[in-house]
């Protein structure tokens, strides 16, 4: 789950990481109030889930209140479109107004899980304001890390490693090492799965400062933290996608014309691949789980439906411990009730596998029965064609 | 011979008398699984399917000399129920609960190191040895006895595969499901290991997905040391980036983790990796028969006739 920078920023606040002062307008007024309140200049800021906001004109250096206005106005409402937005963009709802920052120099701190170590691990770069990716691309050395044992957590010596290695100024070590401190167990209360602060500025006042904050959390773990759901921005959701986990489904859109119904994200991943191997295109990854039960797949159904450009569905399930029969009913009893006017090819496998096909057949449905997941695939590709 | 799991294998089962637990206990025992107790704290001293239940690992294993344990406890509860049977040196635990924090996993194995129990998954569909012990969620009946070892981070996609071999004929020595999750107790790599070195299993099927390199480790590791042919499947070509696919585990972040350089890096190392999923088993076929192996990987020659 993603949250907005402003969110990110009130966070990390209550963990001692230094933020700029600002707080976020959801009207030219508030921007105005608020940049009046911070002395007349600010930094109006697009709030919206993705990265390369400053490139896309998204932030904007107001030197007076009537520029405040001014580029307040123009961002609202505003689509914006940034390398992470798709060239579709995302309409920008909110602002965050922060006082101007005299910045010296931007560094990057990040904080991954590392898969190969099991880890926890904290990047530094003095590289900060281009992607880390980037320089991990093109000057890798300039990347330092440290492991984490979670054991004990971060250790001061190991941020002050970092911040001697990025050459943050002697002065300013201190400050630099209580911030990643507190980033670091701002990390770990709240189940991060990245958290970014790119850049981090040293300023011409002597302070070490987040100037942007990325923090993302695991799903898996919003169980425990019912604050972070508040956060939730439903504008930034595929509306699809969240009608999608109320039943348990697992949905993602993408530009195909191919509905895709699927049980297991291996095997649902493994069905689109194989659809474009044979020359079609999905239109989105579906997995209704291990357990799906008729319910489930009605709904998948009506989610995969909703999306016009779906000329096509194919449903490949393989029924291990769940019977192929009670799956065929309840794809026969799903496509009566939505009265599925699109072609269906359908691939079942597994325990009662001869009784399942049988069902399908003696529908009075069109539903295409297909024998191996590379007869659906063709199947269905020349019935969309 | 087999890996991991063997008919002398004496399971407990975490989380018995609830709903996922019950039902996967019965197809356990249905399949010949010797399963010796079952714990779920509260409920000890009762019977379930004629099975002792327990309050803890650590009492059940003194009783019963259970020596695996598999895993059905929901998330919230998962990591504490996997450090209990490593705390009660149960040799091998199995996971199949999904959606446990990954930072609960970052401490069970901080946890783990330097104990001596192995934990397969989380989020697996378990391990089997065919017609000899069966410990999780897969359906036994697809399975076959024979020669060729399955390793893979999806549940489906091995029954997928598995079903290509068995309808071919094709016994299977031990498959195995890592599960889907960023951190998880046994990667490729130590199956891969334990498969080079049982002398029942002559041939690997791998499958991938998306996300992390685990993959690219792993045929780097097979390059260098693997003496039996392995063919892949990695899944996800067709996976948008940043996305995370249904799996923990199974998202592309800046770029890295995509199928494409997956099976660049497997190609590369020695690995047939197959087309298309449908062609897993074809693709085995294919390197068998290369290496003069297909004759002793065939173990029910009556199925390999029909297909």
């Amino acid at each position: 789950m993603n949250i907005h920078e402003y969110q990110g920023k009130a966070i990390l606040k209550e963990y001692g990481v230094a933020v700029p002062r600002g707080r976020v307008a959801f009207s030219v007024e508030e921007a105005v109030q608020i940049a009046e309140e911070l002395g007349g200049r600010a930094v109006v800021k697009a709030q919206i889930h993705a990265g390369g906001r400053g490139k896309a004109g998204g932030v904007k250096v107001a030197k007076s209140l009537d520029e405040v206005r001014r580029y307040a106005g123009e961002l609202l409402g505003m689509t914006l479109v940034t390398h992470q937005t798709g060239p579709e963009g995302k309409v920008v709802k909110r602002l965050l107004i922060e006082e101007l920052t005299d910045i010296q120099k931007e560094y990057y701190i990040g904080l991954v899980v590392d898969r190969a170590s099991g880890r926890v691990v904290m990047m530094a770069s003095e590289e900060g304001g281009t992607e880390i990716e980037e320089v991990a691309a093109k000057t890798p050395e300039k990347i330092v890390r440290e492991t984490i044992d979670p054991a004990v957590g971060l250790q001061p010596f190991q941020a002050r490693k970092l911040a001697f290695a990025i050459h943050i100024p002697k002065p300013l070590v201190n400050q630099a090492v209580q911030f990643m401190m507190g980033l670091y167990q701002a990390f770990v209360d709240k189940d991060c799965s990245v958290a970014e602060i790119n850049p981090l500025v040293v300023t011409g006042d002597g302070k070490v400062l987040a100037l942007d904050a990325k923090l993302n959390f695991d799903s898996n773990a919003l169980f425990r933290h019912p604050e972070l759901l508040e956060l939730r921005d439903p504008d930034e959701e595929d509306p699809r996608e969240q009608q999608a986990a109320q039943f348990g489904l697992s949905y993602i859109a993408l530009d195909g014309n191919i509905g895709c119904m699927v049980n297991g994200a291996g095997l649902a991943m493994a069905t689109m691949d194989i659809i474009k191997y044979y020359g079609g295109e999905p239109a989105n990854f579906l997995d209704v789980g291990g357990g799906a039960s008729a319910e489930k797949v009605t709904e998948a159904f009506k989610i995969i439906l909703q999306d016009s450009k779906v000329k096509g569905i194919l449903v490949n399930i393989f029924g291990g411990i769940m019977k192929c029969d009670v799956i065929a009913t309840g794809v026969v009893e799903a496509a009566k009730q939505i009265g599925l006017d699109r072609p269906l090819v359908v691939r079942l496998e597994g325990t009662n596998v001869e009784l399942g096909k049988k069902i399908l057949e003696e529908s009075g449905l069109r539903i295409v029965p297909a024998d191996s997941m590379a007869d659906a695939a063709q199947k269905i590709v020349s019935l969309v064609k | 011979m087999s890996i991991l799991v063997n008919r002398d294998t004496k399971v407990v089962t975490q989380g018995i008398t609830g709903a996922t637990g019950l039902f996967h206990t019965k197809q356990a025992l249905e399949y010949g699984t010797k399963v010796v107790a079952g714990v779920t704290p509260g409920k000890g001293g009762t019977t379930v399917e004629g099975i002792p239940v327990f309050d803890t690992v650590a009492e059940a294993v003194k009783e019963t000399g259970a020596n695996a344990s598999v895993i059905y406890v929901p998330p919230a509860f998962a990591a504490d129920a996997i450090m209990e049977a490593v705390d009660a040196a149960v040799e091998l635990v199995i996971c199949i609960t999904e959606g446990i924090p990954v930072l609960d996993m970052v401490r069970v194995k901080r946890y783990m190191e330097g104990k001596k129990t192995r934990l397969i998954g989380p989020n697996c569909p378990g391990v089997i040895t065919p017609g000899e012990c069966k410990i999780g969620i897969m359906p036994g009946y697809i399975h076959l006895p024979g020669h060729v070892g399955v390793v893979s981070r999806s549940g489906t996609l091995t029954y997928e595969a598995v079903h290509q071999l068995s309808t071919r004929g094709i016994g299977q020595s031990t498959a195995v499901g890592i599960g889907g999750d960023p951190v998880n107790g046994t990667n490729f790599i130590d199956v891969l290991k334990m498969f080079n070195e049982d002398p029942d299993t002559y041939a690997v099927i791998m499958i991938g997905e998306i996300g992390g390199t685990a993959e690219e480790e792993a045929a780097e590791w097979i390059r260098r040391n693997m003496s039996k042919p392995v063919v892949g499947f990695v899944a996800g070509a067709t996976a948008p980036k940043g996305k995370r696919m249904g799996h923990a585990g199974a998202i592309i972040s800046g770029g890295k983790g995509t199928a494409a350089e997956k099976i660049a890096k497997m190609q590369e190392c020695g690995i047939r990796v197959a087309p298309t999923p449908a062609q897993m088993g074809e693709t085995l076929v294919e390197v068998l028969k290369e290496r003069g192996l297909l004759e002793k990987c065939i173990t029910a020659p009556e199925r390999a006739k029909l297909s």
